[in-house]
């Protein structure tokens, strides 16, 4: 074979461009986390469930000894339907947050793969799709348990599993990007002081946000959480129309959003 | 004969150090190169390039017939990577890990089971096909590394340190898996810095230093070409070998310092002027401190 001469291989760098990902590539990391999940599944449906559920228990009665109705809902019907949010964030933020960082710098089990055909994009879209999956499933525990507390069920509700999967997806890409982005797992807790518990605490889960200043009422709508809550019941009580289509584009904007800065980040720690 | 992998002028960065500095390699198909070099010489480094986990700043990289970065999925479908730390999945079986890796590798469900069979058997661990990657030994997981990267029948084996940190037991059984691997016709590019795993296992070695190769070929014509064919083992107390390392390098004569002794090399052109001392063939362990400057293992 002849030599040619050298040349600056910089601008071959490829590229993290849409339409790259191949369906190969990301079945092969589902399975992946598939055959791993099934090693601890039964702590993960636990920590994912129960704490959103103890929140439902603990403001649906604890409040709702006080407060019995809330923006024209039953307080319990009215928690209940807000902390499938909560389950939803917290089953797919801390798995994504913790355990991207956890693959890449201790397992290395991201550089596994990546010595596969795959490609860090495909690697970063794959967990987040399962860990939205989990999460949309995790996301449903709250509502089946406001149910046995006198949550009528509605045929809406079937859309509660889809609504925390676009929800999580966002949350999973979110929290692969804040991953990426820092050095140290220490540095998580800034993360979830600033951004994770106050999004969860002004989304409409515990009291309607209508009672909050304005100024802060203009803030969640910027709060994808908040997106979530709406959704959820208007598929519990019934759609409003056009401001649902608004709910759901914000949460593809978030979606989307977080997914490129997710890749992004994510290319650049494990790529030299 | 065509190449498995060739890398023409290959610079990579960080910042201001230069981890691989124009290096050139190629690897022919069906032959295992060794690429000798202390730590830090460049070697993970290099090997990080041709699985596009890294990305030269300068130069030419192909695989397999297929350009990187740019094709780099396309060779690594047909590569095996065996890294130098381990990246099991531990809470996995070892049926489970290499299942994952037939996935990820896209071998087709009709002939996965088969694969994964194949795989189990070259590297003896098919009675352990349901042991918990965490609960097998250094040796066995290092196996198993080597038989996840060989799961889809690669045709080129990127080995990086395969044995570092084994004890020689097992370093042996891993040297009689890689010779197999050989034997098959699989191209290997194995990075090492223990000599006798490159001269055993390589038909050819290239000696980085500072990211750079400072001499590539077979074992024995580098040794004679830069060495020659013999060397004096001089003995004695730390003032006598001081006094011989003196003497030699007077005479023109390189010598290396192994603690208890100096060595004196290419003695055979001696003209009556070679130290007393134990005559001894020149070997690739004198080479490899002679370019690069370090002790080696």
């Amino acid at each position: 074979m002849s030599a040619t001469a050298a040349e600056p291989a910089a601008a071959a760098r490829p590229r993290t461009t849409l339409g790259r990902l191949e369906r190969p590539a990301l079945m092969g990391v589902l399975v992946r986390e598939i055959i791993n999940f099934s090693s601890f599944w039964k702590s993960s449906v636990f920590s994912s469930t129960v704490e959103p559920t103890i929140y439902l228990l603990a403001f649906g009665f604890g409040f709702g000894s006080l407060v019995s109705h809330v923006a024209g809902y039953d307080y319990v019907e009215f928690v209940g339907t807000g902390t499938v949010a909560t389950a939803v964030l917290f089953s797919s933020v801390f798995s994504a947050m913790f355990g991207s960082f956890v693959k890449y710098q201790f397992q290395r089990t991201y550089d596994a793969i990546l010595a596969a055909p795959v490609d860090t994009e495909e690697l970063v879209t794959a967990e987040s799709l399962w860990i939205a999956a989990r999460a949309g499933v995790f996301g449903c525990a709250p509502l089946l348990v406001a149910m046995a507390f006198g949550l009528d069920p509605s045929w809406g509700m079937l859309l509660v599993p889809f609504i925390g999967f676009l929800t999580g997806y966002g949350w999973a890409c979110f929290g692969i990007f804040i991953a990426a982005r820092l050095n140290s797992i220490d540095h998580f807790s800034y993360v979830t002081s600033t951004v994770v518990t106050p999004m969860f605490l002004t989304a409409g889960t515990f009291f309607p946000i209508s009672g909050l200043p304005e100024w802060a009422q203009v803030l969640a709508q910027f709060n994808p959480l908040y997106h979530c809550v709406q959704l959820v019941r208007g598929a519990a009580f019934g759609f409003q129309g056009w401001v649902d289509v608004y709910h759901v584009a914000a949460l593809v904007v978030f979606a989307v959003a977080m997914w490129r800065l997710a890749i992004h980040y994510m290319g650049k720690k494990l790529i030299d | 004969m065509p190449l498995a992998l060739r890398l023409r002028g290959v610079v990579k960065r960080y910042g201001r150090i230069t981890a691989v500095d124009h290096l050139d390699l190629e690897v022919p198909e069906g032959t295992c190169v060794g690429l000798l070099g202390p730590n830090g010489a460049g070697k993970s480094t290099t090997m990080r390039l041709l699985t596009a986990q890294a990305i030269a700043d300068e130069g030419e990289l192909e695989v397999l017939g297929h350009r990187l970065p740019g094709d780099s999925k396309a060779a690594r479908a047909e590569c095996g990577v065996v890294p130098q730390l381990d990246n099991l999945d531990t809470t996995l079986t070892v049926e489970q890990n290499l299942r994952v890796f037939a996935h990820l590798y896209r071998i087709p469900r009709a002939e996965r089971r088969d694969a994964i069979e194949r795989a189990l058997d070259m590297a003896r661990l098919a009675d352990r096909r349901d042991t918990r990657a965490d609960k097998l030994s250094g040796g066995m997981r290092r196996r198993l590394l080597i038989a996840r990267s060989l799961v889809h029948g690669p045709r080129l084996v990127l080995l990086d340190e395969p044995t570092v940190g084994l004890d020689p037991q097992v370093r042996q059984e891993l040297w009689a898996l890689i010779d197999a691997l050989r034997a098959e016709g699989v191209s290997i590019l194995m990075s090492t810095h223990y000599i006798e795993e490159a001269q055993r296992l390589a038909d050819t070695v290239t000696i980085m230093a500072d990211g750079r190769a400072v001499a590539s070929g077979r074992p024995s014509e580098l040794v004679l070409e830069h060495v020659g064919r013999e060397a004096v083992e001089v003995y004695g107390p730390p003032a006598r070998l001081a006094e011989a390392e003196a003497e030699a390098r007077a005479a023109g004569y390189n010598t290396r310092r192994t603690g208890t002794s100096v060595s004196v090399l290419g003695t055979e052109r001696a003209n009556g002027d070679a130290p007393e001392g134990e005559r001894r063939p020149a070997n690739l362990e004198d080479l490899f401190v002679l370019l690069t400057g370090e002790e080696a293992e």
